[in-house]
């Protein structure tokens, strides 16, 4: 069974991932974006791991889930509490940081 | 020239191990004075008197066992410690008693003494006189060490203790401005000269492995002529600077800014005279260095006619003792600059001349007294009858130094003159000009103040000065009077071990040839200064054009020549260095720094807080590494 069209779907969820974080103010919208990502990537490696016929990539996956499920709590924390001082979700309103 | 005979000290014992008491008292003096403070201020200056004279009485008893001792075993050496060893090296500190040092430790502390009494009632309207005291104790114990010590490196550091004692107490007045001023000039004066010591011990301890004065005396001889010459220039220069000789003769005369006890103790009797003391001290050296040696006589000749002729133009009567002291010392470098024949007669001369000028400036410190401090003399006149103990007291020393038959002046300098002819008709009719000229200021300054009508305002009343400060004057003038006589049919014989020379026969009325004439001179110096100063003299200094006065009142252009010969290049040299700094290394440091600075700024103009630039920065960024990686393999 070939793995092109596992690839070729990862490529195109990393891709819309990248643009949707690029484009889009709404920090959740972008949150989202961030985990189209990593589920790109989690889908690519288990392709991977399945290609070569050991299970090193589906061990990889699980790692990147339970990061991304760490990373989601601090995400939204963090949402949150900006929302709350700013009453907005913007990404652009949190400009702060700079020179 | 023979060689020397090297003295060999015996070691110490008895009463001699005690030498180190006569540095140790009056330093513990000067230290309890200073770190009590004020708690001290009631009975400082008594406890400060009495130090020098604790060590004046140490002095006679160690001096009256060496004349009780034989010839051979009068010196004595008192090793005390080991100061620093270091590789080859190892400081012994140690004090040698012998007989040159213990006539400078009784001068030190009998003149001393004489004038820390006098200074009990000088400085008895001054608020800081126990300060003034500790000081004058300093001075004393650096002093005693200068001489006791038996190794350059120890008595460098007591020549530096009096260059410390000699700034701290000629700006003792601080809050005027001319005296702090001089006193730094005294100092950086003295750094010139002591260059040239601490290049002589260098030398000392890189030829011979150690600077004391037995190893150095003991291998002078294997000195190659060059550095035997090198070594005694050396010294010279340190000489030079301590004893104000021709070329580093500036600082004497601003130094009388300082209390006039301390102008008659540091720079007339004993400080001024160390680098005579130098010279005579290191005599094996230039025994080997006939130019080091012409040398010393030829800066003693200068500066002999060059301090006489700023005496003979000075209204200040400190200025004109200042300039006579120059003049006296340059007749003892001379004698010294004559080889192992003028070293006893040298010593001889500084020892009544510390008597003499030590009367006649507590002498004008008296006259100030009376005068409200008053130094100009065209303010005095007719003080003869006002100040009768001071007058007569004066007139002693001014007999001494203008070598009156049988006073000491007469006695120690004549000597000089006669050895100057027996080596060099030049030398010899310089310095018998220079007793003439001796003899016209001397004149002057006594018609002036003492003499004539009085030229004094209204409201100044001349006043005799207490017994505190007559009775040294008048023990001063005895000895002023007396010392020659004392003194000429002995201290050759005495001081021939350590100088090497053969004793001269110099009788006690002995009138040849040169004697005479120098004695003609001499009243007609007299007779000079008289008939000039017998009229009316203004009060005011008079404008004149003769360029002798003129050279004179401008010290002979000493401070001019210093400003443009040294000030204005050395400054001119540190201005263009430090354009050099401003210029090139700041402009590097300043303008590499103003590079980065201006790159940061453009460079953090891309942080401008909008996370989604971030993020396309980072895609950006994995695409071109991404394309590298992948075009890459293709190549």
């Amino acid at each position: 069974m070939s793995s092109e069209p596992y690839l070729v779907v990862s490529a195109i969820l990393f891709a819309i991932g990248v643009l949707g974080f690029l484009v889009r103010r709404n920090a959740i919208i972008a949150f989202m974006s961030v985990e189209l990502m990593l589920n790109s990537v989690n889908l690519s490696l288990v392709t991977f791991a399945r290609q070569h016929g050991n299970l090193d990539g589906q061990v990889g996956t699980f790692f990147v889930m339970v990061v991304a499920a760490a990373e989601v709590v601090v995400g939204l924390a963090i949402i949150v509490a900006v929302y709350r001082a700013r009453r907005s979700a913007s990404v652009d309103d949190a400009n702060l940081l700079k020179f | 020239m023979q060689l020397l005979e090297i003295v060999n000290a015996v070691p110490a014992s008895g009463l001699f191990s005690l030498a180190w008491l006569l540095i140790a008292i009056p330093l513990a003096s000067a230290a309890l004075l200073l770190v009590l403070g004020r708690y001290s201020d009631k009975w400082g200056h008594i406890l400060a008197t009495a130090a020098p004279l604790a060590s004046f009485t140490i002095g006679l008893v160690l001096f009256g066992q060496m004349l009780s001792a034989d010839e051979g075993s009068r010196a004595a050496s008192v090793p005390l410690f080991e100061w620093l060893s270091t590789g080859n090296w190892t400081i012994e500190v140690g004090l040698l008693v012998d007989q040159l040092s213990i006539l400078f430790v009784l001068l030190i502390t009998g003149v001393g003494s004489l004038i820390h009494i006098y200074s009990i009632g000088y400085m008895a309207h001054d608020d800081r006189r126990r300060r003034f005291f500790a000081y004058l104790n300093l001075f004393i114990a650096a002093m005693l060490l200068l001489v006791l010590a038996d190794n350059y490196l120890v008595l460098f550091v007591g020549w530096e203790g009096v260059g410390l004692a000699s700034y701290l107490l000629i700006s003792f007045w601080q809050h005027r401005p001319s005296a702090a001023a001089a006193g730094q000039k005294a100092f950086v004066v003295n750094r010139v000269g002591d260059l040239g010591m601490a290049m002589a011990i260098f030398t000392m301890l890189a030829w011979f492995g150690s600077s004391s004065f037995s190893d150095v005396n003991a291998g002078a001889a294997e000195l190659t002529p060059f550095w035997a010459t090198l070594l005694g220039l050396l010294l010279l220069l340190g000489a030079c600077g301590k004893s104000a000789q021709v070329p580093l003769q500036s600082w004497l005369l601003d130094a009388m800014e300082g209390p006039t006890p301390v102008s008659a103790l540091i720079h007339a009797a004993t400080m001024v005279t160390a680098g005579v003391y130098l010279v005579v001290r290191s005599n094996a050296i230039y025994a080997q260095s006939e130019i080091a040696l012409t040398a010393v006589a030829i800066v003693g000749t200068v500066t002999l006619l060059a301090g006489a002729w700023i005496g003979s133009s000075k209204d200040d009567i400190k200025k004109v003792l200042a300039g006579s002291t120059m003049s006296q010392i340059g007749y003892m470098m001379l004698a010294a600059g004559l080889g192992p024949v003028g070293a006893a007669f040298a010593i001889f001369h500084l020892i009544t001349h510390g008597f003499f000028k030590a009367n006649m400036f507590l002498g004008a410190g008296s006259v100030m007294h009376g005068m409200d401090d008053d130094v100009d003399m065209r303010h005095y006149g007719g003080l003869s009858k006002a100040m009768r103990v001071t007058f007569i007291t004066f007139a002693a020393g001014y007999l001494a130094i203008i070598g009156f038959p049988f006073t000491a002046g007469f006695y120690s300098k004549d000597h000089i003159i006669e050895a100057a002819f027996d080596q060099n008709t030049v030398l010899g009719v310089l310095a018998l000009i220079g007793a003439g000229v001796t003899a016209y200021y001397m004149t002057r300054l006594m018609v002036m103040t003492f003499f004539g009508k009085k030229r004094w305002a209204d409201d100044v009343h001349p006043h005799e000065s207490p017994l505190v400060m007559t009775v040294p004057l008048i023990i001063l003038a005895i000895a002023s009077l007396g010392a020659g006589l004392a003194m000429n049919g002995w201290i050759q014989g005495w001081l021939a071990p350590p100088t090497g020379h053969e004793v001269h026969d110099t009788p006690l009325v002995h009138f040849t040839t040169i004697g005479l004439l120098t004695l003609a001179v001499v009243i007609v110096g007299v007779l000079v200064g008289w008939f000039l100063h017998r009229g009316e003299i203004p009060r005011n200094e008079p404008t004149t054009k003769n360029p002798l006065v003129l050279a004179g009142r401008a010290d002979l252009y000493g401070d001019a020549l210093n400003e443009h010969a040294i000030i204005r290049p050395t400054r001119g040299l540190s201005k263009g260095v430090a354009a050099i700094d401003r210029g090139v290394v700041d402009g590097l440091t300043m303008g590499s720094a103003s590079l980065a600075g201006g790159l940061s700024a453009w460079l953090r103009t891309a942080q401008n807080g909008y996370v989604r630039t971030y993020g396309l920065t980072l895609v950006i960024g994995i695409v071109a590494l991404a394309a590298i990686v992948f075009f890459g393999q293709l190549v």
